[in-house]
């Protein structure tokens, strides 16, 4: 029933002998031991476990790890880091975004990917492109800013 | 995060499947060997040393009994800190929550994080800076008060050039000393030493925009919630809830998880977990394991019967937290009387992530890593729950997928403490989506009633304001008592009801006021479920606050709208406080506020317009917000194009982490007016994920949200993180008003209830 899987995460070929049903949330976070992206609802509905697979934000707690089979996964932690950092990091630092931040996933990895393929966006553009996502602190605002600056800057 | 910890052999390993508990928690303790890592001692209170510590290398760390929920507490408390020891706020690193290192300051609560939190810390900070000012004194020469520190350096006043590092004083020594204790642990603890502490004049670090400490660590994957940490050989657990609420399992069919590799399952009356090494498998047998439930009769009226329920109910208890002259009879010789009644549902912490707990239960100590906001709260609770004596558990406070309140993370710790005993095993509980919305602690569901009397001029006579609703605390808001958690009910434990709504001296609805006479009160009904129930309440983000002071500032706005008068002016003319009144100005001018009645203008076209105020206080704090809306006629949607949010909380401490805190709690107080509403049919809570329980999406945040900030120096610091959270029921409802004409007296303010209040009229 489990069966070898191989896909690429952050640039770096990973294998894991699990369920191919089991959503590729639990192999990053069970197998990699990666302490994110994070569970939030397991229905698709939050965010908070985006990745992106082949460039594409993917919801990974509804995610069949098979289905990444072969493909290059990206999360939060292999888009940017503190020495070069992706723009939407950046700006969510520049303007203090995140309060407890569990969402942080889900905002940063489908703006990253929005702004990749859209420039000069409108607030309402943005906002389209982020409907969907959960925060329960009520940063909204400061998200927006964030996204905007970096949209701004890219 | 993987914690290390060397282990004895497991406990008592079991070999059937089903493991059954024992009647009662027995001492665990009983069957200690010598402890392999002992838990540390606690930190004593009147001594010094255990609020702060100054470094051979010249840093500082400050242990502070309270916890950061993301608004940058713990930047606070460094930069207070910083002040007083005359030091850069970066050399102040802040150790939280960690029952072992810190003193028992109440955790999170009640917004307390400064305006009382912050206290002993600064006294502690000032003592320390005495004892090194007296350090100096001899390695310099001459007399402590002929010496000045900055940056970490003392030196001599009349010679800068003979000078000492905090860092050359200390070395290999521990700075201690002892201060005075109050004898009060939680909220209300304080120290003093001999020193005092500086004026506020002199304050450098205090009211400068200093950043947060875990925004990077956030932003790139390397912040540790509570559901990262590992420990070795650890399970993973998910708890199995009742279809019905109240209903026990009557079977449990282990055969249907015999092929999920290593599953156990746990089972005591009506508390059911599974437990498996892999993560993933403790899912698929939560979702697989078949159980037959007992039926019991639906324990819930027909929610669209849920205020009149309140209205009907017996009053289990009531208050009158306010008499002033006598409301009634001046209502009854009244001109004109002017009532209303506002209704609140029920709402739901659903915290981003759901409740997860770590618990290593051993023979020789326990340790419980919780998300909860009251880790001393955790460890009291769990060394009760299990009978075992409080200095024999460690609570290790981390970062919570959000925390406002007593959420879910109050009753993880009581599940994974269980189920380690049980297993001999660490465990790790994560509750699954269904749990966070469904079996979460509710704020209540309440009935407003408002009174008032005009006379001929149109002045008010007399005001009452009742509020009926179930108790805010059918559990406590702190975990400190064992019988408030899930597991505890579930396993037959009593039951400790708090009877409470209003906050006694915290605020009143109308507060602000000078009405000539005033009756408030209170009054709660039984819950609906006494045990285990899924519409069981504790505190949420701002307790209380929604539904009062939409009642209360709807209600001033329809006095004013009764008297024809502008809502700010007819505000400004009851108004004595200068704070209110200067917090009133400053919105209403950012605002561009232009005098008038409030009402619909014009044509009737599909976008009506209008604009809306509220003020309120809490606890020391005022709060007040312009809200401009538009509202489609066609659809029932409000639109709210921009809010102007004030506060003035006393002395500013960090401007920059006080401007996010207001506004994000007056976007989530949007949420809570315009969105939310736990719902439930005859058997359960229905309301179990984000479609079911919507909350406000980015599409339908405000447009702009300007805050004001009023900064009073010479006013002791209060509560900054939740009062906003109030003002925005009221503000959006009468700017509805002012746009259509219509009151919303009902919450949520859904395009449907417009709709059909627009159809009504």
């Amino acid at each position: 029933m489990e069966a070898s899987i191989t896909f690429r995460v952050d640039g770096k070929d990973q294998t894991v002998t699990v369920d191919p049903e089991m959503p590729l949330l639990y192999a990053l976070r069970d197998d990699l031991g990666m302490s994110n992206p994070h569970f939030g609802c397991g229905l698709a509905q939050c965010g908070a476990c985006t990745v992106h697979v082949d460039g594409v934000p993917t919801r990974s707690c509804v995610t069949p790890t098979s289905a990444a089979s072969g493909r290059q996964v990206t999360t939060l932690a292999g888009i940017g880091t503190p020495e070069r950092p992706h723009p939407v990091q950046q700006a969510y630092i520049d303007e203090q975004v995140p309060q407890c931040g569990y969402c942080i996933n889900g905002w940063i990895m489908t703006a990253a990917a929005f702004l990749r393929d859209n420039k000069n966006p409108s607030e309402e553009q943005i906002r389209e492109a982020l409907t969907g996502l959960k925060c329960r602190c009520g940063t909204h605002m400061a998200i927006l800013r964030a996204v905007k600056r970096a949209a701004a800057q890219a | 995060m993987t914690i290390q910890l060397s282990r004895r052999a497991a406990l008592g390993a079991v070999g059937s499947l089903i493991v059954t508990i024992a009647a009662a928690p027995e001492g665990v303790l009983a069957q200690a060997g010598a402890p392999a890592t002992p838990i540390s001692p606690l930190p004593a209170p009147g001594q010094l040393a255990s609020y702060i510590a100054v470094h051979a290398d010249g840093t500082v760390t400050a242990f502070f009994g309270k916890i950061d929920g993301g608004q940058g507490l713990d930047v606070a408390i460094a930069q207070i800190v910083a002040e007083e020891l005359d030091v850069p706020a970066e050399r102040v690193s802040v150790v939280m929550g960690d029952t072992t290192r810190t003193v028992n300051q109440g955790g999170a609560s009640n917004a307390s994080g400064v305006s009382q939190g912050a206290v002993p810390l600064r006294n502690a900070a000032a003592e320390a800076r005495l004892l090194l000012l007296e350090m100096a004194a001899g390695r310099l020469g001459g007399a402590a008060d002929a010496l000045r520190a900055a940056e970490g350096t003392i030196f001599v006043a009349a010679q800068p050039d003979r000078r000492v590092t905090y860092a050359e004083l200390i070395g290999d020594r521990t700075l201690n000393a002892e201060v005075k204790w109050n004898g009060r642990y939680g909220n209300d603890l304080n120290v003093e030493g001999r020193a005092k502490p500086k004026p506020i004049a002199d304050y450098k670090v205090v009211g400068t925009a200093v950043p947060r400490r875990d925004i990077a660590d956030k932003v790139f994957a390397r912040h540790d919630y509570v559901t990262d940490i590992k420990v070795p050989g650890m399970l993973h657990a998910r708890t199995l809830r009742a279809p019905i609420a109240g209903s026990r399992p009557v079977a449990v069919d282990e055969g249907s998880v015999r092929d999920i590799p290593g599953v156990r399952v746990v089972w005591k009356d009506g508390f059911l977990a599974v437990a498996a090494p892999r993560e993933w498998d403790a899912i698929r047998a939560a979702q697989a394991l078949k159980v037959e439930w007992s039926r019991v009769p639906p324990p819930f009226p027909d929610q669209a019967t849920i205020y009149d329920h309140i209205r009907n109910a017996p009053v289990a208890k009531r208050g009158v937290p306010m008499q002033q002259g006598d409301a009634q009879a001046a209502i009854a010789g009244a001109a004109r009387v002017i009532s209303a009644e506002y209704e609140w549902p029920f709402h739901s912490h659903s915290s981003m992530g759901p409740g997860c707990a770590v618990a290593d239960v051993r023979p020789d100590g326990i340790r419980i890593w919780t998300g909860s906001q009251k880790p001393h709260a955790v460890r009291d609770g769990v060394a009760k729950f299990l009978n075992v004596p409080q200095e024999s558990v460690q609570a290790i406070w981390v970062t919570g997928p959000g925390s406002y309140g007593r959420n879910d993370a109050g009753d993880t710790p009581f599940d994974a403490a269980l189920l380690s005993r049980e297993l001999g095993r660490p465990v790790r509980v994560q509750y699954m989506r269904n749990e966070g919305h469904g079996w979460d602690t509710k704020s209540p569901a309440s009935v407003q009633r408002v009174r008032a009397g005009l006379d001929a001029e149109g002045r008010v006579v007399g005001i009452q304001f009742e509020s009926k609703a179930f108790s805010r605390t059918n559990i406590a808001t702190s975990e400190a008592d064992p019988r408030d958690s899930l597991a505890s009910q579930l396993t037959g434990g009593g039951l400790n009801p708090q009877d409470t709504y209003l906050f006694p001296g915290d605020f009143v609805p109308t507060e602000p006021y000078a009405f000539p006479a005033k009756m408030m009160a209170w009054e709660t009904i039984p819950p609906l479920l006494d045990r285990a129930s899924p519409l069981r309440t504790s505190h949420l983000r701002d307790p209380l606050g929604p539904e009062l002071i939409f009642a209360a500032e709807s209600f001033v706005d329809e006095l004013a709208a009764a008297t024809g008068d502008d809502p700010v002016e007819f505000r400004l003319r009851h108004l004595r406080e200068e704070r209110d009144i200067a917090i009133l100005r400053a919105i209403t001018e950012k605002a561009g506020w232009q005098p008038r009645p409030a009402g619909p203008r014009g044509a009737a076209g599909d976008i009506a317009r209008g604009r809306g105020v509220s003020l309120a206080r809490r606890d020391g704090t005022v709060v007040g917000l312009v809200a401009e809306v538009e509202v489609d006629r066609r659809s029932g949607n409000i639109r709210v194009k921009r809010m102007v949010v004030g506060q003035d909380c006393g002395l500013i401490i960090n401007p920059d982490g006080l401007r996010r805190c207001v506004e994000n709690a007056v976007v989530y107080g949007t949420s809570r007016a315009m969105r939310e509403e736990v719902t439930f049919d005859r058997n359960n809570v229905t309301s179990i994920d984000w479609t079911t329980y919507p909350i406000l999406d980015i599409t339908e945040a405000p447009e702009v949200v300007e805050v004001v900030l009023i900064n009073r120096p010479d006013i002791r610091p209060t509560g900054a993180g939740e009062p906003a959270v109030r003002t925005a029921g009221a503000a959006i409802a009468n700017a509805v008003f002012d746009a259509t004409g219509i009151r919303l007296r009902r919450g949520p303010f859904t395009p449907e209830r417009v709709k059909a209040a627009l159809a009504g009229a």
